[in-house]
């Protein structure tokens, strides 16, 4: 199980990576794994203001369809539109495959969000 | 196989139609709706065509092939008489617009039975199936809060352990949806409930028994808890067949309920064709029911109410899929009301003597007393990489339909199992020999299931590939 350090999470699998105020948000790889062949992913709109823990797309697999959430409250900048048109990239890379960036309004948000240790806790 | 448009031999038809005397449809379609291309139907002797369709029918399967254990489908089998009486021409060859006598009082007759048996007071026949239900019965909910006022009711509690649908519709009537968590023991956790019921609920939507197979046994504290917020109840009636004849619905404090018929009245299933999701209410909501509504005058004779005043507006043309409601009429008449207990209790045994069987070689996660289903997991194989689409796919090979797999969502690698009643003891041993038999080659030879099914024309399709590149029109082949 691939969870790297320099990364946050939370206990709904997504992954953060902070840049600035800016956060990039995907699903880690324990996600993609138990979702298995992601065919569809629905992405938030650009300039959506998102609260923590709401639900910011959906993630369309052959087995479920999944909600991803927002890891932070803030505004959605960008959207990664290549995943529309190639969603098994997220089962390719998930670390890669950013679903969209937050500008994050809480410059302590990453706090509350866990550490990769923390996270593997609970993968295990 | 080869499609019916790769057979396609031009001329072979015998058929002609007479000489088009209609005026030309130009005249009145506007020029950009009409095609520009020929439509370019195969063309296919009579014996050809119905060769196809029969090779087809032999690949199939279904409930007059063998056990067909789908949990949450409840694939029963559907009586032969139903099938007579639907195809008597008097109910047969009768058109829409002109309803005669018989028919009405069939449906209005049907209705009350529902009623009788859901505890509800009034039904509409509407629905074309159990989802389309649950609309209809949200909406209902919806037009009685706005009638009352209460626009700011627009949350629906939904248990994590629910059907799809049940989001699905709750957003589709225009509410939003509150996730309600699942205790440990499989059961609505009423913690969780009370702190989630508020001045914003305009409901609870709740299937019971719930999808684990088990009956939620809090039932009248969920009423009242949700009463007492403001909100109604809807139940959602795809499990009714595990207690019809037994329990109402109505009398749990159920506000509105759908039934599916294929499930707990027999009625075959659609597999996309026409369906029957009828829908019950307490009396406080009569008024919102689709129109036309029927009900027996005071004097005996039917009567059809088209008071738009309060209604949601007509669902579905005329009076629904009369046929289905037809069949499900014919099976409650042929069995009685103790024939629809009797089976499901027997349905309720099936479940439980499966489930006591299964657990010597896999994993029951909530091994209690179920209703009429039970889930399983791979818990126990997953240690040899065989994983649950493995063992459903290795069950075909035994001339088994599999069971449901990774549904409820709450349930890590689920199987569901749903025997429904009319499988003997020696048909449920045969199936448990099948996969005490899977759990064995599991251990020993575990690529034998992972590389099933063996035995059938087509092994694996590419789900992921349909999915990602669904093609739903053939085209020709350039030339």
């Amino acid at each position: 199980m691939n969870i790297p350090e320099n990364l946050r999470y939370t206990s709904t699998h997504e992954w953060v990576r902070f840049d600035g105020s800016q956060a990039f948000v995907g699903i880690t790889d324990y996600a993609q794994s138990n979702l298995g062949d992601i065919v569809f992913v629905e992405l938030p709109e650009i300039g959506a203001h998102l609260e923590v823990a709401a639900e910011a797309g959906t993630i369309e697999s052959v087995k479920a369809v999944s909600p991803i959430y927002s890891p932070a409250a803030g505004n959605v900048v960008r959207t990664n539109a290549e995943l529309e048109s190639a969603p098994e990239k997220v089962n390719a890379d998930p670390y890669e495959s950013w679903f969209f960036v937050l500008e994050v309004s809480d410059p302590h948000a990453a706090d509350s969000l866990l550490d990769a240790e923390a996270y593997r806790k609970i993968c295990e | 196989m080869k499609l019916l448009f790769e057979k396609d031999v031009p001329g072979s038809n015998a058929f002609r139609f007479p000489m088009d005397d209609l005026p030309p449809a130009t005249e009145n379609i506007p020029h950009d709706q009409l095609r520009s291309t020929p439509v370019d139907l195969p063309e296919l002797s009579e014996v050809e065509a119905v060769r196809h369709f029969v090779e087809l029918s032999h690949r199939a399967f279904g409930v007059d092939d063998g056990t067909y254990a789908l949990g949450s489908c409840t694939m029963k089998y559907s009586p032969k008489v139903n099938q007579w009486a639907a195809q008597l021409p008097g109910f047969a060859d009768i058109h829409p617009n002109c309803v005669q006598p018989g028919a009405d009082h069939l449906m209005c007759e049907l209705q009350e039975m529902l009623a009788d048996l859901t505890g509800m007071d009034a039904f509409t026949l509407q629905p074309a199936a159990g989802a389309h239900g649950e609309l209809t019965g949200m909406m209902i909910i919806h037009a009685y809060l706005r009638d009352q006022g209460q626009n700011d009711r627009k949350v629906v509690l939904i248990p994590d352990s629910a059907h799809g649908t049940n989001p699905a519709s709750a957003v589709m009537a225009g509410f939003t949806v509150r996730v309600v968590k699942s205790g440990p023991d499989g059961l609505v956790d009423l913690d969780d409930l009370a702190a989630k019921c508020g001045p914003d609920v305009a409901g609870l939507m709740l299937t019971n028994p719930n999808t684990l197979g088990l009956f939620e046994k809090n039932i009248l504290e969920i009423s009242r808890l949700v009463h007492d917020c403001g909100g109604l109840l809807y139940y959602d009636g795809a499990n009714l067949n595990a207690i019809v004849g037994v329990a109402r619905p109505g009398d749990m404090g159920f506000d509105v309920v759908h039934v599916n018929l294929h499930k707990t009245f027999s009625t075959p299933h659609g597999g996309g064709g026409p369906g029957a999701g009828p829908v019950g209410v307490k009396e406080f909501l009569r008024p919102y029911l689709p129109y036309p509504t029927i009900r027996r005058g005071e004097d005996g004779q039917i009567v059809f109410d088209a008071d738009e005043e309060k209604s949601i507006g007509k669902v579905k043309s005329f009076f629904g899929n009369f046929g289905v409601c037809l069949k499900a009429y014919a099976y409650i008449k042929s069995v009685g009301y103790e024939g629809l207990k009797n089976a499901a209790q027997l349905a309720v045994l099936n479940a439980n003597y499966l489930r006591c069987r299964l657990s010597e070689y896999f994993d029951i996660p909530f091994n209690t007393l179920c209703k009429h289903e039970f889930v399983a997991s791979n818990l126990r194989q997953a240690p040899s990489g065989v994983r649950t689409l493995d063992i459903a796919k290795r069950l075909i090979d035994f001339k088994y339909h599999p069971p449901t797999i990774y549904f409820p969502m709450i349930v890590h690698e689920a199987m569901m199992f749903e025997p429904t009643e009319t499988e003997s003891k020696s048909r449920l041993d045969a199936l448990a020999e099948a996969m005490k038999q899977i759990a064995r080659e599991a251990e020993t030879t575990p690529e034998l299931v992972q590389g099933a099914p063996h035995n059938t024309v087509i092994g694996r399709p590419d789900e992921t590939k349909a999915a990602r590149n669904p093609v739903l029109s053939y085209k020709k082949p350039a030339q």
